[in-house]
Formats: C-alpha cells, sequence, structure tokens
C-alpha cells in the first residue's frame, strides 16, 4: 500500500517535470517543424537537402563554428542577402545569396531549423531575437 | 459492357508494348520522324530520317569554338540554365555535377550547359562557374552565344519535351536533360531536378553505349 502511494506520488512529480520541460520542448518543435518546411521552399535548392552546398559555389551549412559566431548576423544574411567573401569549413566562398522574402517568425523558424539540423545544436532562435537582430542589420 | 472489354484489351496491349520496350535495352528516338523514299540500284527503299539536331557554333570556358562536329563521336547531354539563377539551376548542376562524375574520364561523353543569359554569363564568368562546380578537362562545356542562337537551339532540343506548348518560353527554364546520341538524334528528356530521374539518365547513357559497342543503332 505504501509503496503505491509513493509510486504514485512519483509518477505525478514525474509528469510534473515533463510537463514544464515540454513547453519549451513544443515550443522548440514548433518553430523547428516550420522552420523544416520554409527550409524545403526557400533554401535547400542552394544548401541541398543536408546542408551540404554546393561544391565551392554554394557555402555548406555544417560549419557550427560558423553559425555559433555570426549567430546574431544570420537574420540579416536571410532578409537581406549576403554578398561577401566568407569562410565556412575552412573554404572560401564569394557568391551571392539572394534576399529571402520571408517574415521575422519565418526566419526565426528556419534559423532554428538550420541551426538544430546537419549536425548543428544550436537550440532555439526566437522571432525575438531575431526582430532585434534586424533592427541592428548593416 | 463491350466498349469497357475493349477498352481492357487495348489496355492490356499498350502494358505489353511498354514491357518489350524495356526488355531489348534500346533507348527510343525521339522528336518527329519522315518516311523519305529513295531510289538505291533501281530498287525503292524507305529509309525513316529522324530528327537531329542541327549545326551550332558556341564558345566554351575556355574560349574555344564548340560546333556540333566537335561533338561527332559523342554522347552528350545538353542543359539550359545562367550562372546567377536562384531557382532550379542549382538543383540541376548539383543533380548534372553526379553525371559528371560518372562519366569524366569516358572520353565519348559530355556535358553541354547552354547559358540563356549571354549578356552576364561572359567567357569568364562561365570559367569561374566551372572552377567553382570543380569541372576540369573537356568533358563538361559551358557554352555562350548569342541569345536568340541558344533559344532556337533549345527549340530543337525541346521538340520532344514540347507537347505542352504553352510552356513554350518557359521550356528553357524548365531543367530538362536532353540526352543525344552520336547521330545527334534525342535519345531521352530527364527532369533535371529530380535526383531519380538524373540516376536514369546515366542508367540510359550505360544503355547508349552499349547499344554502339554491339553495333546495333549505327
Ligand atoms: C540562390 C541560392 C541560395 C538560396 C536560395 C539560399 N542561399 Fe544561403 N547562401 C547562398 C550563397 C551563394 C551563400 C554565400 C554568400 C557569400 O559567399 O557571400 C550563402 C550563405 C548562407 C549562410 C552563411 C554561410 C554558411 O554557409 O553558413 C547562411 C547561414 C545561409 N546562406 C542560410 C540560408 C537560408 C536559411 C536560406 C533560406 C531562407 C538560404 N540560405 C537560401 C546561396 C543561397
Amino acid at each position: 500500500m505504501k509503496f503505491k502511494i509513493i509510486a504514485v506520488l512519483l509518477s505525478f512529480i514525474g509528469i510534473m517535470a515533463y510537463s514544464c520541460q515540454s513547453e519549451e520542448k513544443i515550443e522548440f518543435m514548433r518553430y523547428y517543424s516550420s522552420g523544416q518546411e520554409l527550409y524545403k521552399s526557400h533554401c535547400q535548392n542552394c544548401h541541398g537537402q543536408n546542408g551540404e552546398g554546393l561544391a565551392a559555389l554554394i557555402p555548406p551549412l555544417t560549419d557550427a563554428a560558423y553559425l555559433k559566431q555570426n549567430r546574431s548576423q544570420l537574420a540579416c544574411y536571410v532578409k537581406n542577402g549576403l554578398k561577401l567573401p566568407i569562410l565556412v569549413n575552412g573554404k572560401a566562398y564569394n557568391g551571392q545569396m539572394p534576399p529571402a522574402t520571408l517574415a521575422p517568425v519565418e526566419i526565426a523558424q528556419v534559423l532554428t531549423y538550420v541551426q538544430n539540423s546537419f549536425g548543428n545544436k544550436a537550440g532555439l532562435h526566437n522571432v525575438d531575437q531575431v526582430n532585434t537582430e534586424l533592427g541592428k542589420c548593416e | 459492357m463491350r466498349l469497357f472489354n475493349i477498352s481492357i484489351i487495348g489496355l492490356l496491349f499498350l502494358v505489353a508494348c511498354g514491357n518489350n520496350k524495356s526488355a531489348d535495352k534500346t533507348l527510343p528516338i525521339y522528336g518527329e520522324r519522315e518516311p523519305v523514299t529513295k531510289t538505291i540500284d533501281g530498287k525503292t527503299v524507305t529509309d525513316t530520317v529522324y530528327h537531329t539536331i542541327p549545326e551550332f557554333k558556341f564558345v566554351n570556358q575556355y574560349g574555344a569554338e564548340v560546333t556540333e562536329k566537335s561533338l561527332d563521336n559523342d554522347i552528350y547531354v545538353a542543359d539550359f540554365f545562367f550562372t546567377t539563377c536562384p531557382s532550379i539551376c542549382p538543383i540541376m548542376h548539383r543533380n548534372m555535377l553526379t553525371v559528371y562524375q560518372e562519366f569524366k574520364n569516358t572520353p565519348d561523353v559530355k556535358i553541354l550547359s547552354h547559358t540563356i543569359d549571354p549578356n552576364h554569363d561572359s567567357v569568364a564568368v562561365l570559367k569561374k562557374y566551372a572552377d567553382n562546380l570543380g569541372i576540369t578537362g573537356n568533358s563538361w562545356w559551358f557554352l555562350q552565344g548569342p541569345k536568340e542562337t541558344t533559344y532556337k537551339l533549345a527549340e530543337s532540343y525541346l521538340v520532344s519535351v514540347a507537347e505542352d506548348k504553352n510552356a513554350a518560353g518557359g521550356l528553357v527554364h524548365a531543367g530538362y536533360f536532353i540526352l543525344v546520341d552520336k547521330q545527334k538524334r534525342i535519345r531521352g528528356t530527364y527532369d533535371g531536378t529530380k535526383p531519380e530521374d538524373t540516376q536514369k539518365l546515366i542508367a540510359d547513357i550505360k544503355t547508349l553505349q552499349a547499344e554502339y559497342k554491339n553495333n546495333k543503332t549505327i
């Protein structure tokens, strides 16, 4: 009997902890799965299904260090395009990425997807962060 | 009811024909064809004349002239693109790269990519594009010439896919890969944006190579 009560209590605590954690997790999953669709329709043609890029024409999205270092710039790159010599995975690229017509929340979603796929694991990049970053684009 | 039966029989025939084609392993020949009656040694002979790719003259990424004669002993794949194309061209050339990798050491298989934006895509721009794709040697040429010439040639390549005529101008942008044999006849068209179609193209090139090896087509 005592054992049963403890078991019920434990599982109750378990559920509480789980649902707290999962609220964050649900938000992340929402961003991630919308981001996946946006990636397919807006980025995959160039960057590839697995973020592999295309030879020396289009850089891969697999350089976690590059993405981390430029995290606060990524939203600007997506919104305004990118046309600078850059170094990704130790290789030089000097191509031209066109601006994407995406709303800030969509930029946040696609960036969350990119930064948590292809071997990257940088967590949620939410719309508030994106709005702040877009306000500071050069 | 009877009509139903007939259509079933018709369907069966269709299926049977389809099967036959793949069984004897030669590729179809596309485009318009005309029977031509000639008199040879007093006898009347009927020949079929197939649609072939007409003469052309372009410049490749090395600045060298390329004409239809440059391809006299080659099987080749043609496509149309431009270097600044933001939509399907990167997909097409990601796929074409697998064709290149497969045949780059096979001297009688070539790839021709025609730019449809010659104003921007100069020889120098095409060379840089080719370099960035990692293309060396002479198995994949990026060709530049007057826009009208390229569009006219495109029409000739695309007769076989021109069924949907509504797409006319759009055809050039539609991302087709066209397989041409050593007699300059069209032997296949593929959706260059699809990896599965690209695999079929690679398989078909091998079938065509085998046809020449077994002297079936000449
Ligand atoms: C038309 C092709 C094209 C499309 C579409 C495209 N990109 Fe890019 N992207 C590029 C090129 C080319 C560069 C490199 C630009 C340079 O060299 O300055 C680049 C660079 C980047 C970079 C920085 C370098 C790196 O590899 O990490 C990121 C991040 C990026 N793109 C993300 C995206 C996202 C997200 C999308 C979709 C919203 C997208 N791109 C759509 C071509 C494209």
